[in-house]
């Protein structure tokens, strides 16, 4: 598959996107303007990572190691989620300065 | 680590299935607006400054919805930026869980006040146009100079990073700006536009006659949205509420009278859809009484119509009784005169031709309005 997202990008929620716990129906929701979104349990897991400061890689890092997934399969997983996103303008991905990505 | 609780087990079966929670609340803080909108949606008997809740009430109101379940929160009006203390409120919303929608007319708020309403945490803007021209725009609500100020409220929600919403309610006098108000949304860097057409109660009722559309246009402008909807699929939303004067099946008001929203008007009371003051034999309770949790389990007005026990037999058997949810229940007060009715919006209503009737005499009308307005000088603002 193509990857859509530089790897080295960092992704954060977009401004008057929110993921939260829903307790009152025991679920995590993503709000967005006008919209209630029922991410399913591997989205969770990756929105959770969604902060602003890891970059892809480091997402998908972790998740390939907390739940001894093939980190391949991990990397096409979150590409192909995240893009979707971010297509829906719900997330945001920067990519890190130069200087950054040399060091 | 589990991400789905355990369902408890239950003892006890509940005599009635429970009711659902809500998602959404309308929070009308005001009903005072610079604007005169003749299709304004708050009621034709306005409230009052002098009777309007509180800052400690509505901020208990916000705790006691996240804790029912509410999940967004609709910051309304009137204009919400008239309460001054709208940033502690977000702020506190904030605070419980809320996600915060404000809803203004941006007339009358400065830079300064939209940096500070960004700053307490606001996640999303709605902004009015009554028209996609200065000349409508300033007709329609009555002000003149009406649609400069709220193009400037744009462009600084959109410099603060805010995501916005163009909300447009669409009528004779505008619908076929419809072309032009989606221009306008993407000029503006809009991500979303509603596109709703007048619904015909209280203010609009009273209008009517100057707001309603021919057939012909209202059909036109359901083609205009549905190939816009195709044209600019990611780039902006098109949420369309559709007249229903004209329609086969009546909308699904509310989703379901109680099922997923409710209204706290600027005196407190508690309302299932903004309208439904227009149904007398309803008693509607006030937050100053009760707990929203209580008005929303308990309070007969929430449970007049709830479900589908209370439908007459022609709803009760059709195969879109839970897709329709029997229609509005105001529309059948105002047209009917019975709120249990069938809404004549419905193609089997025994009193559908007279809808159509009326809407195709009103399309006829004259364009003069009976502007939104207080009927007495307010002395207390």
């Amino acid at each position: 598959m193509t990857a859509t997202l530089a790897a080295n990008g960092v992704p954060r929620l977009a401004r008057g996107v929110r993921l939260r716990h829903d307790e009152a129906r025991g679920q995590w929701v993503l709000l967005a303007p006008e919209r209630v979104l029922n991410p399913d349990p591997v989205a969770v897991e990756i929105l959770k990572k969604v902060d602003g400061a890891r970059s892809i890689d480091a997402i998908v890092d972790e998740l390939a190691t907390t739940f001894t997934v093939e980190r391949q399969t991990v990397a096409s997983d979150v590409d192909v989620f995240l893009a979707g996103l971010a297509e829906k303008g719900l997330i945001e991905v920067t990519s890190p300065l130069v200087g950054d990505a040399a060091s | 680590m589990s991400l789905v609780e355990e369902p408890r087990s239950r003892v006890e079966v509940p005599a009635r299935p429970a009711p659902p929670i809500p998602y959404g609340m309308l929070a009308e803080l005001t009903h005072r607006c610079p604007l005169q909108c003749p299709y304004c949606s708050n009621p034709v008997e306005l409230d009052r400054r002098n009777v309007e809740l509180d800052t400690e009430t509505w901020l208990r109101v916000f705790s006691e919805a996240a804790k029912l379940g509410v999940l967004q929160v609709h910051l309304s009006g009137g204009e919400p930026t008239a309460r001054r203390d709208l940033e502690q409120m977000i702020r506190h919303c904030v605070e419980v869980g809320l996600y915060t929608n404000l809803i203004t007319a941006g007339v009358g708020v400065t830079a300064e006040r939209l940096r500070a309403i960004s700053d307490a945490g606001i996640d999303h803007v709605q902004l009015s146009f009554q028209g996609a021209t200065a000349e409508v725009t300033d007709k329609v609500s009555n002000f003149r100079g009406a649609h400069e100020r709220k193009l400037a409220v744009a462009r600084e929600v959109r410099r603060l990073g805010l995501p916005l919403t163009i909300n447009s309610v669409v009528h004779r006098a505008n619908i076929h700006q419809i072309p032009d108000f989606i221009e306008l949304a993407l000029a503006l860097d809009a991500r979303r536009i509603e596109i709703a057409h007048s619904q015909y109660y209280g203010w609009a009722l009273r209008n009517r006659g100057a707001l309603m559309p021919t057939r012909e246009q209202v059909f036109w402008a359901l083609d205009v949205v549905e190939q816009a909807r195709v044209r600019l699929k990611g780039v902006l939303t098109i949420d369309a509420v559709v007249p229903d004067y004209y329609a086969k099946y009546p909308k699904p008001c509310m989703n379901g009278w109680g099922r997923q929203s409710l209204n706290v008007t600027p005196s407190g009371k508690v309302l299932p859809c903004h309208a439904a003051e227009t149904i007398p034999s309803l008693d509607f309770w006030n937050v100053r009484e009760h707990s929203l949790p209580d008005v929303w389990l308990n309070s007969p007005a929430f449970n007049a119509f709830r479900g589908t026990d209370w439908m007459p037999d022609l709803c009760r058997s059709c195969e879109r009784k839970e897709i329709d949810w029997g229609g509005c229940r105001c529309q059948a007060m105002a047209i009917a005169g019975d709120a249990a009715a069938t809404d004549p919006a419905c193609h089997l209503s025994p009193l559908h031709a007279d809808l159509l009737a009326l809407a195709e005499a009103d399309a006829e009308g004259t364009d003069i309005y009976d502007y939104r307005r207080y009927f007495q000088p307010d002395r207390a603002s």
